[in-house]
């Protein structure tokens, strides 16, 4: 018998509902792989029980000939910024250890609403804040790839939905939900070779999830492929009334809509995403990219988008502006981490406990967040970044007037060593392609495109136009049936 | 740019986090660098432009004023780190 824990969302899903074997093997496959993974530090949270649960429930409905849920028997990998009811999410933070919901995100009640089972809480950067998983307070992801030429040297598992990218390569969950506030379900999914879409923002409810910058934030799904993608984010999506800026739209049938011939289709290739200092690796792969599109029947043209060498600047005034207003919450009155010494007043409790509570990162967005709302700087700063947020928005709806999707790189590199980037600011740049798509609110894919010199995957970048999941999912499959990407990292854990 | 230790004391104060002396000497120059970098959007002509407040068009919804939860005074202490009488509990504040 197959392993199945070889097997995707799509062929767990048909395997169960054809009764090729039952949603229990499967949910006792992937739980003890969860369970004999530990060195990935991937979970920070296992809930054998709760996937079980939900497979014994998929399985009874079978034999009760009861209609299956569109994920009956699919257990998945939870982000710990998603609030689950009774399990504890901490959002891989020290100020909110020990926090147990009472009450289950929309997207998680979703997917279980739609059958799937939950291995457990997955660990991430620290509050959704960090592209390499460091600055987690729980030890960061160890990503399961390792260089092919005989180094062991740890890699980043990309960030911040870096537990899931980790565990959906390493074959220990089929599929992981994300979140992307600048691309931290794309730039994970191309560390580690595997696809990710972030959708429209406003088409999966943020009601429930730990929120970072509530204007960028969106969650989506990571998983081994396309249409495991499409899947999942069927049952993720919808409209919701406890979000304020959720769409009230019906969600498409992604899935059955997948058409992976482009013709009459255009795709622009955007010439100021041709930075500096690119690896020649990276800007090969971009030109596979280009033939295989327009092996697909697509005509390929040049656009340009002006403002994009301004967008990681925008993005780090607007996100950590957000990020201080929504953490200024963690306060140790309500909910986690209370530091109290003793004669200290409110004041200091407040200010000792975000110490003790918040990680470098969390605070350094904050302070920055902090100092450019502060008086006198509101105008120059923020505003200033909102404007440029508009123009932005606006070179895209320029580009969409000559093309369909944009094609790039995911991230500007392969997945580079734990530790190799201390520098901040070096860090923020692997978000150089993803986040002008944040900025604009558009549905962003990635997809493994093939592996550089050293092995490691490299991800190729769909960008659509406002509720175009269905045309992103559609290039992304086109590229995905020609990468032929079969790599896979060799199991050292 | 320069961020002197004053003033990263004065927003760690805003932010309320605590800070060591060493800490905002290490930060004096991180915040710097990052504010340096953050400064080249200066250089974008933004006249007439008006800032983003919504990146998809999204109309503001109404709903009846009606009660939609409530009960659950439980719920809402479960994680507190100190409640007492069905309410959290804070150092004294007023003398």
């Amino acid at each position: 018998m197959t392993d199945l824990t070889d097997l995707g969302i799509r062929d767990i899903r048909d395997g169960v509902r054809a009764g090729t074997f039952s949603a229990r093997e499967v949910a006792e496959a992937f739980t003890a792989a969860v369970a004999a993974a530990k060195p990935l530090n991937a979970f920070l949270v296992e809930t054998p029980e709760h996937a079980l649960a939900a497979a014994d429930a998929a399985d009874a409905a079978r034999a009760a000939g009861e209609a299956p849920g569109p994920l009956a028997g699919v257990p998945i990998g939870m982000k710990d910024l998603f609030c689950t009811k009774g399990v504890p999410s901490t959002a891989a933070s020290h100020i909110l250890e020990g926090f147990t919901p009472e009450y289950e995100s929309t997207v998680s009640q979703k997917l279980w609403d739609a059958g799937a089972g939950m291995l457990g809480k997955l660990n991430m950067d620290q509050f959704a804040m960090g592209s390499s998983n460091e600055t987690s307070y729980f030890g960061n992801v160890v990503s399961p790839w390792r260089r092919a030429d005989g180094g062991n040297a740890p890699l980043a598992p990309g960030g911040s939905s870096g537990g899931s990218s980790a565990a959906v390569a390493a074959r220990i969950a089929p599929g992981a939900t994300g979140t992307d506030t600048g691309g931290s379900i794309r730039q994970p999914a191309a560390f580690t070779g595997i696809s990710g879409i972030k959708p429209t923002y406003g088409r999966c409810s943020r009601w429930g999830v730990v929120a970072f910058a509530s204007s960028l934030d969106q969650a989506g799904p990571m998983a081994r492929d396309v249409r495991d993608c499409a899947i999942m984010l069927e049952a993720m999506a919808g409209f919701d009334p406890k979000d304020a800026t959720s769409l009230d739209l019906e969600v498409p049938r992604w899935e059955a809509g997948l058409n992976a011939s482009l013709k009459g289709k255009r795709v622009g290739i955007p010439k100021e995403y041709r930075v500096d200092n690119m690896p020649a690796e990276i800007d090969a792969l971009w030109q596979r990219g280009i033939d295989w599109l327009r092996d697909a029947g697509a005509e390929v043209v040049e656009v340009s988008l002006p403002h994009t060498r301004y967008a990681l600047p925008a993005y780090y005034i607007i996100a950590p502006a957000e990020a201080s207003s929504n953490l200024a919450r963690y306060d140790g009155v309500r909910y986690g981490l209370r530091d109290l010494p003793d004669g200290a007043n409110l004041q200091e409790m407040y200010a000792r406990t975000r110490a003790e509570g918040f990680g470098d990162e969390v605070k350094r967005r904050i302070l920055i967040g902090t100092y450019v709302l502060s008086a006198g700087f509101y105008d120059a700063y923020y505003t200033q970044a909102q404007k440029v947020r508009t123009l932005i928005a606006r070179d895209f709806e320029r580009a969409w007037e000559r093309c369909d999707v944009l094609l790039t790189p995911t991230a500007p590199s392969a997945a580079f060593a734990l530790g190799e980037k201390s520098d901040p600011l070096a860090m923020y740049l692997n978000d150089v392609f993803t986040v002008p798509s944040s900025l604009a609110g558009l549905p962003a894919m990635s997809v493994p495109g093939g592996v550089d010199t050293g092995g490691l995957p490299l991800g190729l970048q769909i960008i659509g136009k406002p509720l175009d999941e269905q045309g992103v999912l559609d290039a992304a499959l086109a590229i995905e049936e020609r990468a032929g990407f079969v790599a896979r990292p060799g199991r050292w854990w | 740019m320069s961020v002197d230790i004053a003033t990263v004391r004065r927003i760690a104060g805003l932010a309320r986090i605590a800070i060591t002396e060493e800490e905002a000497e290490r930060l004096s120059p991180e915040l710097g660098n990052i504010l340096d970098w953050i400064e080249q959007l200066g250089e974008v002509d933004t006249a007439g432009v008006e800032p983003m407040t919504a990146v998809i068009p999204n109309r503001l919804r109404l709903r009846d004023d009606v009660v939609t939860d409530g009960g659950i005074r439980e719920s809402v202490l479960a994680n507190a780190p100190q409640a007492e009488h069905g309410f959290f509990t804070v150092p004294k504040v007023i003398e």
